[in-house]
């Protein structure tokens, strides 16, 4: 009980240290700066929905990048002024029943969030009863179908064109509100009685079918949480970035968030928090490896991709030393997956 | 209090149980000994209703069973200890409890029950706060066990609980099962170790690829020469 109410008064004292940070912020750091602040919580919302499947429910999904794009598309399509969806689809035009919708920004992303978490149990329930592997490979796929889908539905996505003139409603409130919401809905759930079912199910699959957890029910309930918050940061992403097009969505964008999760630690909430915000940094700070590089007596030609090279590594060395987590506090053999 | 008529279960075509007829008293120790492949495990998890059954019936308290999901089952009072243990490894010893009483929602009942689960395995108290997976196999055998006991249940039903344990072990495992007895549990125990599960049991039915060859009191199975011979190592 008291370690309850210490964690509890911990997220109080980062709560209103965020809030405090965003004020100053974005009264004294330039647009690119914002940028990165508004990316770090979208990703920390990322981060915790895949940990949700990933780490806490232990079902190993790759199609994060395909909930986002629909999230992303879904949020775009809804916001979008109508003459600029006029000026949008000037190859062919759009659906009628889309033509002159145009909704405010937290609707869209509800419904960004409620179709992709349909979509999720829509693709769920015939995938869910995979193991490990097959499963990675299923989600993995489903992502790619998307993708290919959204490049040829002409008047619905526009296409490969993408969509441009998306209007900017996310800023560190939206991004930064979401991520908390985030993290206090999934710390509610792992808590309840949810989440032991979840962990129970990662631990032994056997063992928590005899003990009346009804496995499918539990893990399609986790997809389905895990994809609703994938949209909602898709969507987020959308009206930060003002254009999206297919090709954003490839598995690089998943194995970003991939990154985060091994590095916060599977199964923790703190730690991937923490990733989320140092990934989403350095991806910018690192920026310098895919130039070219004087070192005074030579110079390197610039190689564009270095920086995910040194990610990779990074993952690498983690995965094989280190594998609660990079912020994880060892004792002893009372490792991984403790407080949260 | 549970029976079991004719059941049948296959798998992909292969038959694993052939008609079984099972008779539970209460608070008795019944005991299913065969060898390994026989069906042992199969007719646990078909009563638990984690495998299909192909044909057959399984009463409890008069009532049929048969097709309820496992999650009202144990709800009801039917839970099993599954073989090798599976204790969720990265919970604690608590947490592993607490998940014990999943389809319960009587917080002071459960209050209770980890109590009494406590006081009988003073070593999970102990270790409440541990990960069960730095629990030696003798004390996760009695977290399995209290695992069980947390879903308040009228029926236990206990899957190869000595395998994998060292002699002295073995005896306190069985030990337990009688002491569960005495609080008034009755158990379906499976075993491998068929002499020590004859010795404790009220009631024996002998299993063979799928068939029931033989039943009877334990200290009678225990004496039948059949049953020295084929599982109990005796010289022909």
């Amino acid at each position: 009980m008291r370690d309850k109410r210490r964690t509890d008064l911990i997220a109080l004292a980062a709560l209103v240290c965020t809030v405090v940070v965003l004020l100053l912020a974005n009264r004294y750091l330039d647009d690119y700066k914002i940028r990165i602040i508004n990316l770090s919580g979208i990703y920390v919302t990322l981060g915790l929905s895949m940990n949700l499947i990933n780490g806490f429910t232990g079902l190993f999904s790759l199609g994060h990048a395909g909930f986002m794009a629909v999230g992303a598309y879904t949020v775009a399509l809804l916001t979008m002024p109508i003459p600029m969806k006029e000026m949008n689809f000037f190859f062919q035009p759009i659906v009628p029943w889309l033509a002159n919708v145009e909704v405010g920004f937290l609707p869209a992303l509800l419904a960004a969030g409620l179709i992709s978490a349909f979509l999720g149990v829509l693709i769920g329930a015939p995938v869910l009863r995979l193991r490990d592997d097959y499963l990675a490979i299923a989600t993995l796929g489903f992502a790619e179908i998307i993708r290919v889908v959204f490049t040829n539905t002409q008047s619905l996505t526009n296409g490969a064109l993408g969509l441009k003139g998306i209007p900017n409603y996310t800023n560190t409130w939206w991004s930064w509100g979401v991520a908390f919401f985030t993290i206090w809905f999934v710390s509610f759930l792992i808590r309840g009685s949810y989440g032991k079912a979840f962990m129970a199910i990662r631990e032994d699959e056997v063992a928590a079918e005899a003990m009346g957890i009804n496995l499918f029910k539990h893990k399609v309930l986790s997809f389905a949480f895990a994809s609703f918050f994938a949209g909602i940061a898709g969507g987020l992403l959308a009206s930060l970035l003002g254009t999206i097009d297919p090709n954003m969505f490839r598995i690089t964008l998943t194995f970003n968030i991939l990154l985060i999760v091994v590095l916060g630690g599977l199964g923790r909430i703190a730690g991937t928090v923490v990733a989320a915000v140092i990934v989403t940094v350095m991806m910018e700070a690192l920026r310098f490896l895919d130039e070219s590089i004087n070192l005074g007596f030579i110079q390197l030609k610039g190689i564009p991709g270095m920086r995910m090279v040194v990610f990779s590594i990074i993952l690498i060395l983690v995965v094989l030393l280190r594998k609660e987590g990079l912020f994880t506090r060892l004792k002893g053999r009372e490792s991984s997956y403790a407080e949260n | 209090m549970l029976e079991v008529m004719d059941l049948h279960v296959n798998y992909g075509g292969i038959a694993a149980l052939r008609g079984i007829n099972l008779t539970i008293k209460e608070n008795q120790i019944v005991t299913l000994i065969g060898a390994n492949g026989a069906g042992k495990s199969s007719t646990l998890r078909a009563i638990m209703g984690l495998v299909k059954k192909s044909k057959g019936q399984v009463l409890y308290k008069g009532e049929d069973i048969s097709n309820l999901p496992t999650k009202d089952i144990v709800a009801k009072g039917i839970t099993m200890v599954p073989e090798g243990r599976r204790v969720f490894a990265n919970l604690t010893v608590e947490e592993n409890l607490l998940l014990g009483a999943y389809t319960r929602s009587d917080h002071k009942a459960i209050a209770r029950d980890m109590e009494k689960v406590y006081s009988t395995f003073p070593r999970l108290k102990e270790r409440s706060w541990q990960k069960a997976g730095t629990l030696s196999g003798g004390e996760q055998q009695m977290l399995a066990v209290g695992r069980a006991l947390m879903s308040s249940p009228q029926i236990l039903m206990m899957d190869e609980p000595s395998l994998g344990l060292a002699p002295l072990l073995v005896k306190e495992v069985f030990e337990i099962i009688l002491l569960l007895r005495e609080q008034g549990n009755t158990i379906l125990l499976v075993e491998q170790n068929a002499k020590k599960a004859l010795e404790i049991a009220d009631y024996g039915y002998v299993l063979e690829t799928g068939q029931l060859v033989l039943e009877g009191p334990g200290k009678a199975l225990l004496a039948d020469a059949k049953v020295q011979e084929a599982y109990l190592g005796a010289a022909r």
